[in-house]
């Protein structure tokens, strides 16, 4: 094993020891960044023979290790600011952008110490997606298999994190952009609550919807980049200004007594035979761990997709509308002002942002809006109240974080409402603004990895980090390497 | 109602977006299918139901008003595609 393929915690305690020093972590995953992007494309804009691979702030390599990540390197999703430094979305419309800001996650994560990669990885435009297929860069493949997508929209960051080409990864999740991709590429991936991690900096996609969050090789490192990502900010008027626990002393607590329900919903037809023995499997084990396992309802999961894309494409229709070739990115110069915007935008934004804004722009439409937007709205406020109804009764829920494993490159391509649906078991955590972590819980008779959806009450990540490390102390998938 | 070739090209013009034939034509099929997928939710009893538009309960927030120091001119501006002096340019819109 080289220094790349371990994780950050145990990085962290050899740069304690001073038997290894930060440059020898980010010489060893500038080796593997050389010898697999080539067929991952995890990163966008990347020089793979530029030795070591270019940082941020490689200045502040340290071998202090007096902060929490000290020297340990973090990649970044490509619609998260960082200064100077190019941030595009994997969108034509903001080739060029280099913010005048760094968003405030990437400003806890200097302060702690951490190596933030120069390029950023590879997403589906704007965020939307769940195969980082629609990224103009093309799309990231999956390090297990390289013929299957990586999941999305976060597809680079997780298979950056599954192939050892970073140590840690940041994305963001709107309906699943984190847990999907977590899953695909056999990674952890957590959607915070909402309100838990500032969104400053972030390329808006769906307001209420969207959080950051952490991609590791496992949940203690999960949670070691929560806790430096977490928190009240004054810049983000939704951060909640509460206390941010501690969530490694989380880790060290078992999971004897505590009650997980089982929503029947999630087990439904369409889901992958294979998937769900193996999350039947992942339930035994936790039920040998000491957790009651409880069946319950979630009546209203059924409208959650549709629910969602009402009201994630009616924000997405707005906040867009910002692209316009004024102040940053591509302009095609016209006539007039409207029509150099129509063109811009006509030009900038692929098949898929076009089909979002119009769905978006349609449903908040005079005549459509209360038809549409306004019921999904109430829907939402029944799909958040099967949540807290049901949190009365259990500490934490668990499901596959998706019906099936990754799907072939180019296979639903050219069927929206396909891809749409691959996101049925994640979408409701941001209906309802709860927490939620995926974990590699097994594979498939062809190798490709399983994911177990934990999803908690609000503000309460530590439940879902002391199961799902509770989970990976006893059992290996989390230490199983795709065959590169 | 409207047929929604006539609608989508209504709503391409509010967002300002330039779409040729065949993007009308696919786009049209597509947003049928995704619409009548949406049309499920119409089965939803919604009587008495108060609408979410955030999902943790948080009305104004409000803080002191304090003066902060703001971007740098040029570096508000280091990204436009056109400018000068202080000014973004585009077209001239009023004659």
């Amino acid at each position: 094993m080289e220094l790349c393929d371990l994780t950050a915690h145990h990085l962290l305690s050899l740069l304690k020891t001073k038997e290894i020093n930060a440059q020898q972590i980010l010489d060893s995953i500038s080796q593997r960044i050389k010898k697999v992007e080539n067929q991952i494309k995890a990163f966008v804009r990347l020089d793979s023979n530029r030795f070591p691979v270019e940082t941020i702030n490689q200045h502040t390599i340290t071998t202090s290790c007096e902060k929490i990540l000290d020297g340990i390197p973090v990649a970044i999703k490509d619609n998260i600011c960082t200064e100077n430094f190019l941030t595009e979305c994997c969108s034509q419309i903001l080739q060029g952008f280099r913010p005048p800001y760094d968003a405030t996650v990437i400003t806890k994560l200097k302060e702690a110490g951490a190596i933030i990669l120069a390029a950023k990885t590879n997403m589906d435009e704007f965020a939307f997606g769940s195969s980082t297929e629609n990224s103009c860069f093309g799309p990231t493949r999956n390090p297990w298999d390289k013929t299957k997508v990586a999941g999305g929209s976060s597809g680079g960051s997780a298979a950056a994190v599954s192939a050892s080409e970073t140590i840690l990864a940041i994305g963001s999740d709107t309906g699943g952009s984190i847990r999907q991709p977590a899953c695909f590429c056999g990674v952890v991936g957590m959607k915070p609550t909402y309100g838990r991690v500032s969104r400053y900096g972030l390329i808006a996609f769906a307001s209420s919807l969207d959080q950051i969050g952490p991609l590791a090789k496992d949940v203690h490192d999960c949670a070691l980049l929560l806790q430096v990502i977490a928190g009240y900010d004054p810049k983000d008027s939704t951060t909640i200004n509460i206390e941010v626990p501690n969530y490694i002393a989380a880790l060290e607590k078992d999971i004897k007594g505590i009650t997980i329900g089982i929503p029947k919903e999630y087990f439904v037809e369409g889901i992958d035979e294979e998937v769900k023995t193996i999350v039947y499997e992942a339930i035994e084990e936790l039920k040998k761990l000491g957790a009651t396992i409880k069946n319950v309802e979630l009546k209203h999961t059924h409208y959650a997709v549709p629910v969602y894309y009402i009201i994630a494409t009616a924000e997405a229709s707005s906040n867009l509308a910002r692209f316009d070739g004024v102040r940053y990115g591509l302009r095609l110069e016209s006539e007039n002002l409207i029509s150099m915007y129509s063109k811009t935008r006509g030009r900038g934004f692929g098949a898929e942002v076009k089909r979002r804004i119009l769905l978006g722009t349609f449903v908040l439409s005079h005549g459509y809006y209360d038809a549409y937007y306004l019921r999904a709205q109430k829907v939402r406020t029944l799909i958040k109240k099967d949540f807290e109804d049901v949190f009365k009764y259990v500490d934490c829920l668990v499901t596959p974080t998706s019906p099936t494993t990754a799907f072939a490159i180019g296979e639903k391509v050219n069927n929206p409402l396909q891809m749409y649906l691959s996101d049925i078991f994640t979408i409701s955590a941001n209906l309802a603004g709860v927490p939620a972590i995926s974990l590699c819980c097994g594979f498939t008779k062809n190798k490709l990895p399983v994911g177990l959806q934990i999803i908690g009450k609000a503000f309460d990540e530590e439940m879902l980090f002391r199961v799902a490390h509770a989970y990976q102390m006893h059992t290996q998938w989390h230490k199983q390497k795709p065959p590169l | 109602m409207k047929p929604l070739s006539q609608t989508l090209q209504y709503v391409a013009k509010l967002s300002r977006l330039d779409l040729n034939e065949n993007e009308l034509q696919n786009l049209s099929q597509q947003l049928q299918t995704i619409l009548d997928f949406i049309d499920q939710l119409k089965k939803v009893d919604i009587a008495n139901v108060t609408p979410t538009s955030y999902a943790v309960d948080i009305t104004n927030v409000l803080r002191e008003d304090l003066p902060i120091t703001s971007f740098p001119l040029e570096k508000s501006l280091a990204n436009a595609p056109r400018k000068k002096d202080s000014f973004f340019v585009v077209r001239k819109v009023i004659d």
